[in-house]
């Protein structure tokens, strides 16, 4: 049903997105699916990558961890934004269809109050593109 | 590349770290970016901070305005006494320090360090042109010119044909700039435009340029943070990540934080003025206050939308704007007169230059520390903030394209507009005998000068938007600047911080314009630019250092 699933990570913090990334190895094994895993980096240096090039080595690396536990192909996506957390929504929605996605995985937080003047990503992004969107909430506890 | 194994750990030396786009000369350091933050979730909200640099600065700066606000008799004289004694005594140290800047910078453009592109050398820009130049223009001054364009040379004006004239003690009381003109017409509109261009040419942009290309080339070449502590880092090395650098990056929140809200201050005064003027609606403090929360409502609304979408078209928005009214001007203006006068100016201006931009031995003593000193300590006050969103938005450039576009075009741009404004209110003045605009309160005078033109209602309602659109970009970039810093150089901090502090900026400006102090702030603010002069003349040789470095 889905052969390309698009997976919206922040490598800055592997250990809250677990619960989408077990989810993602499940789902591509279910469907026989290529795993896509997209980052954005700003162009400056940043806490997780020096430049825009480290960072797509690193998200390669995890890309490659990732398959040795789901055994699917993946791929990977950076995208280098002058403003990352501004453009983040509209470069994800763009990321869909450069890469071909038919299934988006994304974790994001559980709804609250300040999500009325500030939407959450994951659900900007599924208001505004026609593939699958999956959000997943941390687990409780 | 494939296999990175540590791809997931902390890097411990950049040695694997790849260099970016093209040849470049990274840093070998073992700071990670952020590693001194506090990452927290109070009230559902995110942060993500530099611990101390946050801190302090947001306990300086409480401090200082409830010192001023509930002290104000008291701080002011203090303030007004400190940045007096440092235009008086140390005003050599302003021309001098920006007379450097000036000269490095075009020393640049013509050298081979000129080829090293910021970003490494297959670096493409984020933005184009159009978008790129309106930013700079509208960061770098855009306000000023609405306020200055018309008052300054006017000013210069009046004061240059009056020539000489001496108090009992044999220092000059007069305000004019060199020798004066008495008397003598050509003379004085010469001399008057010579030094409104100089206080708004090359020096400025000079000292902007220093700054911006600095903090450019450590963080897009050299992978250091985006914060103004990274260009000490070939003179400190590792120690900048301790108490100087958060000391240089205190100074810098410091100095942006109180040049804007000042800014929005005098802005606010003006749109208000302009709006009485043009409407009758009373200039109280219910318009001021209701001014600033406007403003700050879309400068908030244009931060969420960020630099691309946001600031970025608002600036090329009153690009255009800025451009229709000065070709207004010109076209119905004295076209001639104005067309002859760029030429003139110009010639005037580097003629000029020499003997205006000379540290010592001044006779001016009332100009050139008065108005240039003045005008320096402010420029340089607001480098850290124009130099930051200006390096932030230029990677893929070549130096010498980043110079000619900081440094030669936006001169050009200030003598064009200067010309307009300045001589079609002196052409008001000698040939209509308009004095109405030379009497007018300073903010006032614009709009006094577009009543004699025709269309006066649209142009001076034009003429009020650009003035509070330009207060928009401010503030909004000022934001992006202040968070970046304030979160050790992250530029992808969470978005409620950038929120947070264009709330702060337009909270302070209320306060300050209804509980007084404004004038003592400004010169608080003031104060600031000799420790950034400093801090300037060492990102020159951090310059120099860092291009020799790279691959050209």
């Amino acid at each position: 049903m889905y052969s390309k699933i698009m997976v919206p990570i922040d490598l800055a913090h592997i250990p809250l997105i677990e619960p989408t990334l077990q989810t993602v190895a499940d789902l591509a094994q279910h469907y026989n699916a290529e795993v896509c895993y997209v980052g954005v980096t700003a162009n400056t240096p940043g806490s997780v990558a020096r430049t825009p090039q480290e960072f797509s080595q690193k998200l390669e690396a995890f890309a490659q961890e990732r398959a040795k536990v789901h055994g699917q192909p993946v791929s990977t996506h950076t995208i280098v934004s002058p403003d990352p957390i501004a453009d983040l929504d509209d470069d994800l929605i763009q990321a869909i269809k450069d890469v071909g996605a038919d299934l988006v995985v994304m974790p994001t937080h559980p709804p609250k109050h300040i999500d009325v003047i500030m939407p959450s990503h994951g659900g900007k992004v599924a208001t505004h593109t026609d593939v699958s969107v999956f959000l997943v909430r941390p687990t409780k506890g | 590349m494939a296999n990175d194994e540590n791809a997931n750990e902390k890097p411990t030396a950049s040695e694997g770290i790849p260099a970016p786009e093209g040849a470049a000369n990274l840093i070998d350091t073992d700071y990670v970016i952020g590693q001194d933050n506090i990452t927290a979730s109070p009230l559902g909200i995110d942060v993500d901070l530099h611990g101390k640099v946050f801190m302090f600065s947001s306990i300086v700066i409480l401090l200082f305005v409830i010192l001023t606000l509930a002290l104000q008799d008291q701080m002011e004289p203090i303030f007004n006494s400190m940045f007096s004694f440092l235009t008086t005594n140390l005003g050599w140290v302003f021309l001098l320090g920006a007379n450097v800047f000036v000269l490095l910078a075009l020393v640049l453009i013509f050298t081979p360090l000129g080829r090293v592109r910021i970003g490494g050398a297959d670096a493409t820009p984020d933005f184009g042109y159009a978008g790129w130049f309106a930013m700079l223009f509208a960061a770098g001054m855009g306000i000023g010119l609405m306020f200055y364009g018309v008052s300054e040379p006017l000013g210069h004006y009046g004061t240059a044909l009056g020539g000489i004239s001496l108090g009992e003690d044999g220092l000059r009381t007069d305000w004019a700039p060199l020798g004066g003109a008495e008397g003598d017409q050509a003379g004085a509109i010469s001399l008057s435009m010579a030094a409104t261009i100089f206080h708004w040419g090359l020096h400025p942009w000079g000292a902007y340029a220093i700054v911006g290309l600095s903090l450019a080339i450590f963080a897009f070449n050299k992978g250091l943070p985006l914060t103004m502590r990274s260009i000490f880092y070939p003179i400190l090395g590792e120690r900048v990540w301790g108490w100087p650098g958060h000391v240089i990056d205190i100074l810098a929140v410091f100095a942006t934080l109180f040049g804007l809200t000042t800014s929005l201050g005098i802005g606010a005064t003006q749109a208000a003025g302009g709006l009485n003027y043009l409407f009758g609606i009373p200039s109280g403090d219910a318009t001021l206050v209701l001014l600033i929360l406007g403003i700050t409502l879309v400068a908030l609304g244009s931060i969420m939308l960020g630099v691309d979408k946001g600031v970025q078209r608002l600036s090329q928005i009153n690009m255009s704007l800025a451009a229709l009214l000065l070709l207004f001007v010109i076209l119905v203006g004295p076209t001639l007169m104005i067309a002859t006068g760029v030429v003139e100016n110009l010639i005037g201006y580097v003629t000029h230059l020499p003997a205006l931009s000379m540290p010592f031995g001044r006779e001016d003593a009332n100009f050139s520390q008065g108005w240039t000193a003045f005008y320096w300590a402010w420029w340089i006050a607001w480098s850290p903030f124009v130099g930051m969103f200006i390096a932030r938005v230029s990677r893929g450039r070549t130096v010498r394209e980043f110079l000619i576009s900081v440094l030669l075009i936006p001169t050009l741009a200030s003598v064009v507009w200067m010309t307009a404004f300045g001589t079609t209110a002196i052409d008001q003045v000698i040939s209509d005998g308009i004095t109405e605009v030379q009497d007018a309160a300073l903010e006032l005078q614009l709009f006094t000068m577009l009543e004699y033109l025709p269309l006066t209602a649209i142009t001076s309602f034009v003429g009020i938007v650009l003035v509070v659109v330009f207060f928009i970009t401010s503030s909004d970039s000022g934001s992006l600047v202040i968070d970046s810093i304030t979160a050790g150089g992250k530029v992808d901090a969470p978005k409620p911080q950038r929120v947070f502090w264009a709330l702060i900026e337009g909270a302070l400006a209320i306060a300050l314009l209804l509980g007084g102090g404004l004038a003592a702030l400004q010169t608080a603010a003031l104060t600031t630019g000799l420790p950034f002069t400093l801090v300037l003349l060492v990102g020159c040789y951090a310059i120099i250092k860092g291009l020799m470095s790279e691959p050209r």
